[in-house]
């Protein structure tokens, strides 16, 4: 009889959990698996080119000293190509943006180019998603910040809006 | 028009619900027969209602009425009509009209036909039932219309194709059957606390629903584990995905609670421990449902819930459980302790039944939230999959089985040690054998498979001792039940250990009229080609099988790709064997007219399935025999 | 005629294709088993609870392929987990890590074993009393 603290313990586990239920509710998971490269040295990849007259991109492309933006895409993406007039704006400001496209086709790329405009200095063609894997990046578009010394600043997951830019900006500068 | 009528009904239904929960209440505090007389009519009248509402629903489904929401975003014209009718319930809105309609007809069921238990307890649970069913009332009406009209919208926007299949077309109103059967356990919980009624004869009425319950989540959770197995395409049977562990754990508290009820009904101990469970089996249930609708754990069966609705259920769910956990904690002291058992005795190992079963829910609990926990709290996300579960759950699993083959060849009360493994002499020798011979002749076999064949054979024919000279005409139906279900468990856990030990796998890539080898099998691709489906386009291969030494069979996998909305799915081709089942899928198409096959040998899998029929139909003669003994339909005598 | 065409074609035809291991068993049966092994404990990440070896979607797909190239190239398991660790998170891998993070999942098991312990011991009649 004097133990009758313990039947008040299921009200108290639960009275816990329900508790966390409400913050998982009110805050919901982003469901966004970020890259644990942030902070990191950009790991070693190679994307051929993925266009005749331009350039595909490697790890070594990016400990020059000037920081760039290296943006996971694909022909086939629907945000994506939202995203492109956003990244032209940014190749206007003078930044240099590398394209990694993942699954995707010389042909399919030249028309999405043709039909959006093409932001990238660079365009790598990743077959079977090896480079994406190697940067820890689970989906398009995402994009990683690079600063000078080849590290990786930032992630940004999902579409680049123009809201984004300054961020985007100082971020590059920062760095 | 239907559309009016069944919001009408609904309203109607809802009103006789705080009606019923009103006249409940006063009956109680002794306000006089004229309310306690009347609550038992609402309650069928409210049931009658709120079927009448869902029935409504399933209508302007079947009539594809384009003009309400709930239609237009979730049926399309083109569906076949079973999977038009099965819209109904594959949304937010129409499951949980199905969800009340269900509770509605346990209601009534209990009002018309429970005469076993004292009168005053009868209309206490038929109170606390209308309480829950008012809360979903509530949510329906005001968070959750299902009625609702939309304009102008001419074509639906479809079903998910992966829920277009027979078979889990009639999924989710198993579960929600169980779980709504433990809701009728819960209320009777509720009201025998209310009017300090914990006896046997109590238990002995609040049996038959949990058993019921406990059927339906049985045959819930192996359909919906074959149903991943066939649909999904890679042979998998159970991926202990949140949603999967969301339906394990209502089972798991609900067989324990089975089995702690049986002691209750029979030697009058284990009141507490009872009362308790039949809570967290309700709350399970419903935080099963909560954390399923709400998509606050990502998987693949949920759909996301906006989260307003996500904490308008939280908190109806607090309100019940935290009501009845404090009712509990207030009332459970002047709930007199049963009596106390010898640890040598059925009632001994019952209680080690209990107990293991708990830690495991807590286990599958622990497993489960914690992801959720840690996150909500750190941001940190982790991942608990199948190796956590297999290094924990798992041993204690066996063990229980191990002590379930013990445990019907005790006598209550008391019982030798050195007795009971006389008895249990046979099923020891034939687990040893099988160790032996598996170690001999099946070569590499990993520990914990290989313990669980052999714990299954010992446990096998364990569970069959109980029959051991009875004439089995007299032997009552649910001691049949028992033999059964026990059964059906080791049944279970032999498909299972065999898959994992000894399933071959081979993925790769054939040209038409190549050949290759899987398991006892020698498979030709012969040809693939374009059917046109109901509502999809079906690329079907043809693939001939043969055994070295049998004649050749034909099986036809295929993917099907739908386009509203557009998605792919693999309809793996299976036959089965008496030892086993080949299963065959399609997958990527290489350049070169080249397709990558995925092929199965599964020795023995379909035990597992087998199993899960045989406890439910274990299950299914029990609450049979029950009923008929001291159930539903008879008057306890003197009362 | 078609079976002389038949005939043409096979001979025609290289041996098959390149390798693509995102669907193919690797040709050790003992790596292979390694292979999946590992594959069932990494979890999809566009994919929602499925293992990657129970997957259609391309990223899945793509990791099945470098955990069997990596395997036959003679990576260890655990090395390839750490090294998708290392880029996707603990999240990746559904076999959580020890560590004080993850004990409560070890830890609060234990303790319900521990307190049904306690509970039978206290209900329970000594035997012959």
């Amino acid at each position: 009889m004097t133990r009758k603290w313990i039947f008040w313990l299921p009200l108290i586990v639960t009275v816990g959990l329900f508790f966390t239920f409400l913050i998982a509710l009110i805050r919901p998971s982003d469901r966004a698996i970020e890259s644990q490269l942030v902070g990191q040295q950009l790991p070693a990849f190679e994307a051929p080119a993925a266009m005749a007259d331009q350039p595909g991109t490697r790890s070594q492309d990016y400990a020059d000293g000037k920081p760039r933006l290296l943006n996971v895409f694909a022909s086939w993406c629907g945000p994506c190509v939202a995203e492109i007039p956003v990244l032209l704006q940014l190749q206007a400001m003078g930044v240099e943006i590398n394209g990694v496209a993942i699954h995707d086709r010389p042909e399919d790329l030249a028309g999405f180019f043709a039909q959006n405009g093409n932001p990238y200095a660079r365009v790598g063609l990743d077959q079977g998603g090896r480079a994406q894997m190697s940067f820890g990046s689970a989906g398009v578009p995402e994009t990683f910040i690079i600063d000078g010394q080849g590290r990786v600043v930032d992630q940004h997951i999902g579409v680049i809006t123009e809201e984004d830019i300054p961020d985007i900006l100082a971020k590059l500068r920062g760095s | 028009m239907i559309a009016e009528f069944g919001m009408a009904a609904l309203w109607i239904a809802a009103a006789l619900a705080l009606l019923q929960f009103a006249f409940g209440t006063l009956s109680l505090r002794g306000r006089g027969v004229h309310y306690s007389n009347a609550v038992a009519p609402i309650a069928v009248a409210q049931a009658a209602l709120c079927g009448i509402a869902f029935l409504s629903l399933v209508a302007v489904f079947m009539r594809s009425d384009m003009s309400v929401l709930l239609v237009a975003t979730n049926s399309h014209s083109a569906k076949p009509w079973l999977y038009k009718f099965a819209g109904t319930w594959g949304n937010h809105e129409g499951s949980m009209l199905l969800w009340v309609a269900i509770l509605g007809v346990a209601g009534a069921t209990v009002a018309l036909f429970e005469r076993s238990l004292r009168a005053d307890t009868k209309i206490a649970t038929l109170t606390a039932q209308a309480a829950i069913a008012l809360g979903f009332y509530v949510f329906l009406l005001f968070a959750s219309n299902p009625f609702a009209r939309i304009a102008g919208v001419i074509e639906g926007q479809g079903l998910n194709p992966l829920l277009q299949d027979p078979g889990l077309a009639f999924h989710p109103p198993t579960l929600y059957i169980g779980y709504v059967g433990m809701s009728a356990a819960f209320s009777f919980a509720i009201g025998a606390l209310i009017t300090r009624d914990v006896t046997p004869n109590f238990a002995r009425a609040m049996r038959p629903w949990i058993l019921g319950a406990w059927i339906f989540l049985t045959i819930g959770i192996t359909a919906g584990s074959y149903w991943a197995y066939y649909e999904l395409g890679w042979g998998g049977w159970w991926f202990w995905d949140p949603v999967e562990n969301a339906s394990l754990m209502p089972w798991l508290a609900a067989t324990a609670l089975l089995h702690s009820v049986t002691v209750l009904a029979t030697r009058d101990a284990l009141r507490t421990w009872t009362i308790m469970l039949s809570c967290v089996a309700f709350s399970m249930s419903m935080v099963g449902t909560f954390l399923v609708r709400s998509g606050i754990l990502t998987s693949v069966h949920s759909f996301a819930v906006d989260p307003k609705r996500g904490i308008f259920i939280l908190a109806l769910l607090a309100i019940y459980i935290c009501g009845a956990l404090i009712l509990f904690a207030l009332r459970v002291g002047t709930v007199a302790e049963g009596k106390r058992f010898e640890s040598v005795s059925r009632e001994g190992l019952l209680v080690i039944n209990n107990l293991l079963l708990s830690v495991i829910l807590v286990v599958v609990m622990v497993g489960t939230l914690y992801p959720l926990v840690l996150e909500a709290f750190t941001g940190q996300k982790i991942s608990v999959g199948a190796p956590f579960y297999n290094s924990t759950a798992g041993p204690l699993a066996l063990a229980l089985v191990g002590f379930m083959a013990a445990g019907p060849l005790l006598r209550w009360r008391h019982d030798e040690v050195r007795q009971l493994f006389q008895r249990l002499a046979v099923p020891i020798g034939v687990a040893a054998a099988t160790l032996i011979g598996l170690i001999l002749f099946a070569g590499d076999v990993p520990p914990l498979p290989l313990l669980g064949l052999v714990v299954a054979a010992g446990v096998a024919v364990a569970s069959l001792a109980p029959l051991w000279k009875r004439n089995l005409r007299r032997t009552p139906l649910f001691t049949w039940g028992m033999v059964l279900a026990h059964l059906g468990c080791a049944v279970s856990i032999a498909g299972m250990a065999s898959d994992s030990a000894f399933m071959k796998e081979l993925l790769v890539p054939m040209r038409v009229g190549e050949t290759q080898n899987v398991g006892p099998f020698r498979v030709t691709f012969e040809g693939i080609k374009q059917v046109p489906g109901p509502n999809y386009d079906a690329l079907q291969a043809t693939l001939r099988a043969e055994k070295t030494n049998g004649d050749g069979f034909i099986l036809k996998p295929a993917l099907h790709r739908f386009s509203t909305p557009p998605m792919v799915t693999n309809e793996a081709g299976i036959r089965t064997f008496w030892n086993g089942q080949l299963y065959l899928v399609v997958g990527d198409e290489r350049p070169g007219n080249v397709w990558v096959m995925r092929m199965w040998w599964k020795p023995f899998i379909t035990l597992i399935w087998l199993g899960g029929i045989l406890i439910a139909f274990g299950g299914t003669l029990s609450l049979i025999g029950r009923v008929r003994r001291d159930g539903l339909g008879r008057r306890t005598k003197g009362l | 005629m078609r079976f002389i065409l038949a005939v043409v074609l096979l001979c025609v035809a290289q041996p098959v294709l390149a390798q693509d291991y995102a669907e193919e068993s690797l040709p050790d049966p003992k790596q292979e088993e390694q292979a999946i092994a590992l594959m069932d404990t990494l979890r999809c990440v566009v994919c929602q609870g499925q293992p990657i070896s129970g997957s259609n979607a391309d990223l899945a797909r793509d990791m099945r392929r470098l955990v069997r190239e990596r395997i036959e190239a003679g990576e260890s398991p655990d090395a390839v987990r750490n090294w998708l660790v290392n880029r996707y998170g603990q999240w990746i891998s559904l076999k959580p890590s020890m560590n004080e993070q993850t004990a409560p999942l070890w830890i609060i098991p234990l303790l319900a074993l521990a307190g049904a312990g306690a509970l039978y011991s206290r209900r329970a009649k000594r035997k012959g009393r």
